[in-house]
């Protein structure tokens, strides 16, 4: 394997081999040394073997392993000649972040910041098994897939402002309900406006630094100490069903396909192919899906707010997703193409004048949100030219895992976790304790250095760090 | 040992043992609640699943799957496994299992189960005994 470091933030892995394209990281000495350690790095080589690939395998800071494409990666595929893979998208289709700006102080909110949790944590329900209190007819079910966070609006949750400023305004144009699977539908259809369980989280943050003040004003953040709220979640079971069911329905049109393969989660069909046509539009169901689950969320959110300040006012800054595919127009090699853009563990992070973004962020470009770890800060990002010209408009979407969950359950204690994370001022709301240790700050990497890679590359600079002062996990 | 968890960075990668395939399929089922509660989970609803698929790795993925989807579905965790009967069909494989599950409500829980995966999935059978080892997407 050649590796050629190309700056102090970027590798190069040569094309060998059937390579078709290079694979280029975005690291620093440290990172990339991490990023050897698993089968991430061959995970960003296979992905660079796959039909229609065009321009390099990009591979994010926070990569780490996952199945067929590495969790942090991106490919643009030729909308003509390449491919569509489920596993490039992951089985939390549209798994993303919603940032809500609110009115209040560090202050104010930190005096009741308990029962403010004990409340969040009744209104939105969280953990293995749990269901919503909205139940979806069969009809209704159809009309988020196709409507996702408008439809919430239409139903009187939240408002036109929420779904504006949202990644395709909450609302993927290409889906077709039909195409999701009774079973599907069925894991989903109890599960809007639910949190699920795991590394997802419902967390209420304060601005700790601003970077950016110009940028920070267009988004809503106007000083240290301003009170946010960040959401963490995707499409529940429904989604994860939809790459299930699509990994099966791949393999099954295509043996001789998967038979080649080096990983069989790395499975793909043809572009133009009905399965993968039936792909694309269930899948884009499933993406609106996670729109108005983070939309609904939010709705409850601002519910609960106002029963505690009634003057508090929660504004959406931005929704974005980490786990999907999309078809974007991108210059490569000076010409400009339509692909389908895979982003697994990945932001879109579309600079200034971008098409699709909303009225008043296309001066500065899109908001793009990275979730640290449960005791450590998160960031907001916006898109550049640069990610434009080098990333396929991507960035980070986080952290990243460093240690497995078994590891974690051995080196940390859930009480010794939750009495660690109050020391540092951050008060944590769970199912379970036990669980705690799993999601310990330790077991991510330092989402500093992830975004300090993504500012210095210039694929999503900084505006501004926010610390978290109340989690939710389910 | 009836199973046992290996490293992985994201997901949960698990061994299940057995002497016969039947046993290892079996063993798989009740390695999933652990990563859900560390309590024990009581036998409370019986249920059969039935399962075909055209080869073995499939027949897992699907049975699992099954699993999986009633935790969703049901809020049910696996408590026991009665039975697990696997076939060698013409065309592929059927399985039959008797599970018990209780409701995920009744117990403290943590993660969530989202998909099977193929990933790194391996069945090994031999006369001295069988393993199957499976990723699942946390």
């Amino acid at each position: 394997m050649k590796i050629e470091k190309k700056s102090d933030v970027m590798f190069v892995v040569e094309k060998e081999g059937n390579m078709r394209v290079p694979v280029k990281v975005f690291a620093n000495d440290l990172i990339f040394e991490k990023l050897k350690e698993d089968r991430c790095l061959q995970q960003g080589i296979n992905v660079a073997t796959l039909p229609g690939i065009l321009g390099w395998s990009v591979m994010m800071p926070d990569a780490h392993q996952g199945y067929g494409f590495s969790i942090g990666g991106v490919a643009a595929m030729d909308a003509e000649n390449g491919v569509l893979s489920p596993g490039g998208v992951g089985f939390d289709v549209n798994c993303g972040v919603r940032l809500l700006t609110t009115n209040l102080e560090m202050e104010e909110v930190k005096e009741k910041i308990r029962p403010l949790l004990d409340a969040l944590f009744a209104a939105v329900p969280t953990g293995v098994g749990c269901s919503s209190q909205i139940k979806l007819t069969h009809d209704a079910l159809d009309e988020v897939l196709v409507d996702g966070a408008q439809w919430a609006v239409k139903k009187g949750y939240g408002v036109e402002d929420d779904f504006v400023h949202c990644e395709s305004e909450g609302k993927i144009p290409n889906a077709v309900s039909g195409l999701v699977s009774p079973r599907a539908k069925k894991r989903g259809k109890d599960q809007l406006g639910t949190l699920g369980a795991g590394n997802h989280f419902l967390e209420i943050q304060v601005v700790d630094e601003i970077v950016d003040e110009e940028k920070a004003k267009v988004f809503g953040i106007s000083h240290k100490g301003q009170v946010v709220v960040m959401i963490h979640c995707g499409s529940r079971g429904l989604g994860h069903q939809v790459c299930s069911d699509f990994i099966r329905k791949i393999e099954e049109a295509y043996p001789d396909i998967v038979a080649g393969l080096p990983d069989k989660d790395l499975v793909y069909a043809p572009i133009g192919s009905r399965v993968a046509t039936e792909y694309f539009g269930a899948m884009c169901a499933a993406a609106n899906f996670a729109f108005a689950n983070r939309h609904i969320i939010g709705h409850w959110t601002r519910g609960v707010f106002k029963d505690f300040f009634p003057e508090s006012e929660l504004r959406t800054v931005y929704d974005v997703a980490h786990n999907i595919a999309k078809l974007e127009e991108h210059e490569i090699e000076g010409v400009k193409r339509k692909v389908y853009v895979h982003r697994k563990g990945a932001t879109r992070a579309f600079g200034p004048g971008s098409e699709g973004l909303p009225a008043d962020y296309t001066a500065v470009g899109q908001p793009i949100i990275l979730p640290g770890s449960m005791g450590t800060a998160s960031w907001l990002l916006v898109g550049t030219e640069t990610s434009m010209a080098q990333s396929y408009g991507s960035t980070a979407h986080g952290a990243g895992r460093v240690m497995s969950r078994s590891a974690a359950k051995r080196l940390f204690k859930g009480e010794e976790v939750k009495a660690e994370l109050e020391k540092k001022g951050i008060i944590v709301k769970a199912a379970s304790w036990k669980g705690i240790c799993e999601e310990a700050p330790g077991v991510y990497k330092d989402v500093d250095a992830v975004v300090e890679v993504s500012h210095k590359a210039g694929i999503g600079k900084k505006v501004a760090r926010l610390r978290p002062l109340g989690v939710i996990k389910g | 040992m009836k199973f046992e968890y290996l490293e992985h960075t994201a997901d949960v990668k698990f061994r299940a043992y057995g002497k016969t395939l039947d046993e290892a399929f079996g063993n798989a089922a009740l390695a999933l609640t652990p990563l859900l509660t560390e309590d024990s989970v009581e036998r409370v609803t019986k249920r059969e699943i039935s399962v075909s698929a055209s080869n073995k790795e499939a027949l897992l993925y699907d049975f699992l799957e099954e699993l999986v989807v009633l935790q969703d579905t049901d809020g049910f965790l696996v408590a026991g496994v009665d039975s697990v009967e696997i076939k060698d069909r013409e065309k592929g494989f059927s399985l039959q299992a008797v599970v018990w599950f209780d409701h995920a409500k009744r117990y403290e829980t943590h993660g969530d189960l989202k998909s099977v995966t193929y990933h790194e999935m391996v069945i090994e059978e031999s006369a001295d005994g069988c393993m199957v080892q499976v990723v699942i997407d946390v």
